[in-house]
């Protein structure tokens, strides 16, 4: 149990995703603009990094390892997403036209995110088991919609300040994410168990 | 002539990092120093050229609804064959850059070029296009880390400029990335007076 | 070009065969040098930390506790042992080192293997423990080791406590480990 709980502590705040491990950092700068798409693409984030994250796992271990295949884990790790992706968004639009007005927009965008291929690579390399798999992607993409909240909520304020023109809108939003990394640090050299 | 102009282009005008501010993942995270920055950049490069000039050649051959599978395709191969080939031979860089080098697959550059360029233009145009590109991300990547380097350690490329005390660790850590990286990005943008 | 469902499948197709061979290929030409790069790396740790030897340890590997034993010896003599331990109380997680023993259980030498300790603090712990300057110096010791913070002999690494106590207590982990070896042969 304890080490189920370090894992979660330690994908959410310690190696944040964004601050501390640099994944995920296209659509965390071009979707924070307002709150409310921040919240969908976290939300999508969540739900295809657990789904792929599943399967490409089980296709680690019970196809690429025994075939001795290794070798071709990147091409197809990305190729899973892409049709997961593909996937997902035709199963939502046919069962729950209201979900996928909400995340359909978002979903698009995720097969380069690298993050969910960032993650299903990472379990692989640190021989995490099914169930701490879906555990350390469930709360890494938690870490991940966290960071584009918060970022999302200090953004929209920054638009009301007269800020020096060359600094407008990219450079400004990575200086307010050097702080946010910042404050993350604060959490590193925590001890759970 | 050009093909410099396409050189040109990518190199300054259509810069990945500071212009269009795409792959910024790798950008941030392995800019720690000079050289794996440096590395960082030809990796991406070697990846760029060929994938582009695959791509172009083959441009003829594929139905257009089954055009960005394909592209996928061919760059996860490039890229596996560049990891295959720095796990032999250059296993510590390797190590170094770790799991950046497989996500080059997700690089939006590379996919964007394919996209943009490769699936429009013929193979030399294509080639030139991905060594302007490539040597635009290659040079941002190596400035950002020799900035850090030399911010955070006193060095440029392991070679000492001034005693390492007098560094500030905090850009080597992560916020040094994206504070110099938004630095530098308002500067390219005040000297091309974009803005 | 046109796309129908016949030429979408064969172009994939195509590429994906094409894609497959070239890789398998590759694979075939990188697969013994991979190897070969892996194993010198875990040569070159053992052959670090401990004294001349003429055996070839990789070979008379054995896991004890947790902890990868690789026994040395000189002319058919026992000389001590390599051991390579793993620990998860870094200030960033998992440190793994190698450490280098005589027969009597004297520490010959160390090599941190992995480590992502804060850049600038963590890596000073490969030279450190080996500097003679003040009580830096683990070469040499018999005993478990604790830093000074701690009540113990060992001066930790300057800012970076966590790290120093993490390595002492693997090596104290190594020792454990390697006595149980050495009261078996």
């Amino acid at each position: 149990m304890i080490e189920y709980i370090a894992i979660i502590i330690t994908a959410i705040f310690v190696n944040n995703i964004v601050f501390a491990q640099f994944l995920g950092i296209c659509p965390f700068i071009g979707v924070s603009k307002n709150l409310d798409s921040a919240i969908g693409m976290g939300a999508a984030v969540t739900f295809v990094m657990a789904v792929a994250t599943c399967v490409t796992w089980i296709l680690q271990y019970f196809v690429l390892v025994p075939l001795g295949l290794a070798y071709i884990q990147t091409i197809l790790f990305i190729l899973v997403i892409a049709v997961l992706v593909q996937m997902l968004e035709i199963i939502i639009r046919k069962i729950s036209p209201s979900l996928y007005a909400a995340l359909g927009v978002f979903l698009p965008l995720i097969t380069t995110n690298c993050a969910v291929l960032g993650v299903a690579i990472i379990v692989t390399q640190k021989d995490f088991s099914l169930l701490q798999s879906i555990v350390y992607a469930v709360s890494t993409a938690i870490g991940f919609t966290m960071a584009l909240t918060i970022f999302a909520g200090i953004r929209t304020q920054l638009a009301l300040y007269d800020i020096p023109r060359p600094m407008r809108g990219v450079p400004a939003a990575l200086l307010v994410a050097g702080l946010l990394a910042m404050a993350f640090m604060g959490f590193s050299g925590i001890k759970i168990g | 002539m050009k093909a410099l102009n396409i050189i040109y282009n990518g190199l300054v005008k259509q810069n990945p990092t500071f212009v269009l501010i795409l792959g910024m993942c790798p950008t941030l995270g392995t800019t720690s120093s000079a050289l794996t920055g440096l590395s960082m950049g030809l990796a991406t490069l070697f990846v760029l050229i060929c994938s582009n000039v695959a791509i172009s050649a083959l441009k003829n051959f594929v139905p257009d609804k089954v055009r960005i599978p394909a592209f996928i395709i061919i760059i996860a191969s490039f890229v596996t064959v560049l990891q295959m080939v720095m796990q032999a031979w250059l296993p510590a860089l390797y190590g170094a850059l770790g799991i950046f080098i497989p996500l080059i697959v997700v690089n939006c550059i590379l996919l964007g070029r394919a996209e943009s360029f490769a699936s429009k233009n013929g193979v030399i145009a294509s080639a030139c296009d991905g060594i302007g590109i490539g040597l635009g991300f290659t040079c941002a990547l190596t400035v950002i880390g020799a900035l850090r380097e030399f911010l955070g350690t006193g060095c440029i490329f392991g070679a000492h400029i001034y005693p390492e005390s007098y560094g500030s660790l905090l850009f080597v850590l992560a916020p040094g990335a994206f504070i110099v990286l938004g630095f530098l990005i308002a500067i390219f943008n005040r000297l091309t007076n974009k803005a | 070009m046109k796309s129908t469902l016949g030429n979408m499948i064969l172009s994939l197709g195509c590429i994906s065969a094409a894609v497959g061979a070239i890789l398998a290929g590759v694979n075939l030409l990188t697969a013994g040098p991979i190897e070969e790069s892996a194993r010198a790396a875990s040569v070159e740790a053992v052959a670090s930390v401990l004294p001349p030897f003429d055996n070839d340890p990789q070979a008379q590997a054995i896991n004890i506790d947790g902890c990868e034993i690789y026994p040395a010896s000189l002319n058919g003599q026992a000389a001590g042992a390599a051991v390579k331990v793993s620990t998860m109380d870094g200030f960033s997680g998992l440190i793994t080192l190698m450490v280098g023993f005589d027969t009597s259980g004297c520490i010959t030498g160390y090599s941190i293997l992995e480590q992502a300790e804060t850049p600038g603090l963590g890596a000073k712990a490969q030279e450190w423990f080996r500097d003679s300057t003040g009580h830096r110096s683990i070469i040499g010791s018999t005993a478990p080791l604790k830093v000074a913070k701690d009540g113990g002999e060992i001066d930790g690494i300057t800012a970076a406590t966590i790290t120093s106590r993490a390595v002492l207590n693997a090596v104290n982990h190594a020792r454990e480990a390697f006595n149980q070896y050495n009261s078996q042969s």
